[in-house]
Parts: structure tokens; C-alpha cells; sequence
């Protein structure tokens, strides 16, 4: 299961993904990610991943999605405090060389 | 002259290509390998995997209709987890195409990074397929004891 909660803040998105995100769940949280675009109109948008326990490839659809509407609009993505095991599938991806991927040292600061 | 492999225990099972089941078969799969004593690391890079055989054979071997997946995991040579995922769909073309990086027919919505990601993050990898008849990916990855 998949819940999608966000925090908006002077021109930042902080978006928060909870649970497991596979193929099976990332259609309607990219929906959710877009209704929350559409609203807020922000000029960054901050995917968090400190609750989501497990993704496959399908979170890297979702982050490039993420980072390419962003783009469109002018704005910026990325993603801070992915834990363990997205971690390695956004290592093994290569996305890093697209999309900053802020290290949870960095995150804090 | 290649013996038979050492089997100490198996699983078999079989599901419907909803996509409701990639959760179930990951987690079974994970259960099933707890045996070797995993690291959370390994248990992760073989869910990971597993979820990414079972996408694929749920969007690409049954882009229409409904269709059966059988998933077989087995415990080989004492410390290796042997999984094989199979459909009767409707197969790959061209098996090495689709294994490049970045290459997808699933639109915006899948990265293409399915067999990168089951290539990096197990020891082994091999897929069949045949246009009609459908696709069989078999995977392997030691898992070495832990003093």
C-alpha cells in the first residue's frame, strides 16, 4: 500500500511517500503527485523517501516523471532520504547523473 | 559431463498477472530465502528483482489479457537462491534489445531499467523467450554465510 502526503512551504513541495512503490502502485501515486503539482504551482518539489520501505523500477519512473513536469514548468526536483533499499535501486539506475539525489547528511543541513 | 544440481528445498507457485500479486510474490520470495540467512541488503536485492521479473511478465507477456505467471525458487548447492519466472505470453522479440538500458515499449510510465536492475543485482541472469510462446527469466545469487 502506498500513501502519498505533502507539506507545502514558500515555494517548496516536500512530498512524502509511504509504503511500497511498485508497478502495481505508481500510476495512481504519480496522479496524486500531479493533482498536488497543479495546486501548488511550486518552483521546487522535494520528493522525500524517509517511509518508503521498498521500490523497484517503477520509483524510477516516477522520480524522472517527477523531475521532467518540474523541468517543464521551470522548477526544480530531487529527492532526499531514500533509505537502504531505494537507495540501491537508484544507484543501479543511474539516475543520479539526472536528478540530484541529496544524501541524508545533506538533507539535514 | 554436468551432474544434477544439488536441490535442498523448493517452492513452486502460480498466479494470475494482476498486479496486486507483485507485492505477494516478493515477500514470498523473501520469506522463502530468510533460510540463508540474508542481509537486509540481499533480502532487498532479491525482492527488488523479483518484483521487476513479475512487472515484466505482467505489462509486457499480458499486455491484453489475463494470463498465468509461475515462479519457482529453490535452494541450490546449499547457499545459492535459484529463481525462475515464467509466462506462456507473448514473448520478447529481440531478448537482447530489450535488455539495454533505458529501453522500453511500456511508455512513460516504466524506466526501462528492469533487466539493469535484475543484471546488477544478481550474480546471474538469463532470459528465453520465443514470440508466441512466451518467456522464462532464471536468476541466481549466493548468499554467503555470515560468521
Amino acid at each position: 500500500m502506498m500513501n502519498v502526503l505533502s507539506a507545502y512551504r514558500e515555494g517548496r513541495l516536500t512530498v512524502y511517500l509511504h509504503g511500497e512503490l511498485d508497478h502495481h502502485e505508481v500510476r495512481q501515486s504519480m496522479s496524486a503527485i500531479d493533482r498536488l503539482l497543479d495546486e501548488y504551482l511550486p518552483r521546487d518539489c522535494v520528493l522525500d523517501l524517509t517511509d518508503l520501505k521498498f521500490m523497484d523500477s517503477s520509483g524510477i519512473a516516477l522520480i524522472l516523471k517527477l523531475h521532467r513536469r518540474m523541468q517543464e514548468r521551470g522548477g526544480r526536483a530531487w529527492v532526499e532520504n531514500a533509505a537502504q533499499q531505494p537507495m540501491r535501486v537508484i544507484d543501479a539506475s543511474g539516475i543520479e547523473r539526472l536528478v540530484r539525489i541529496a544524501s541524508r547528511e545533506e538533507a539535514k543541513a | 559431463m554436468r551432474g544434477k544440481v544439488e536441490c535442498s528445498n523448493y517452492i513452486k507457485m502460480e498466479f494470475p498477472s494482476k498486479s496486486a500479486n507483485e507485492a505477494f510474490a516478493r515477500s514470498a520470495v523473501a520469506a522463502f530465502a530468510a533460510q540463508l540467512d540474508p542481509t537486509m541488503d540481499e533480502l532487498g536485492d532479491i525482492k527488488t528483482a523479483v518484483s521487476e521479473a513479475v512487472t515484466n511478465a505482467i505489462v509486457h507477456a499480458y499486455p491484453e489479457e489475463m494470463g498465468v505467471i509461475s515462479l519457482r525458487a529453490r535452494i541450490i548447492r546449499g547457499d545459492t537462491l535459484e529463481l525462475t519466472i515464467k509466462d506462456h505470453g507473448r514473448g520478447i522479440p529481440d531478448v537482447k534489445r530489450a535488455m539495454e538500458p533505458l529501453y522500453t515499449t511500456g511508455g512513460e510510465d516504466r524506466s526501462g531499467m528492469g533487466f539493469t536492475i535484475m543484471e546488477s543485482f544478481m550474480d546471474k541472469l538469463q532470459v528465453r523467450s520465443k514470440p508466441g510462446k512466451g518467456t522464462t527469466v532464471s536468476m541466481k545469487r549466493q548468499i554467503r554465510k555470515r560468521r
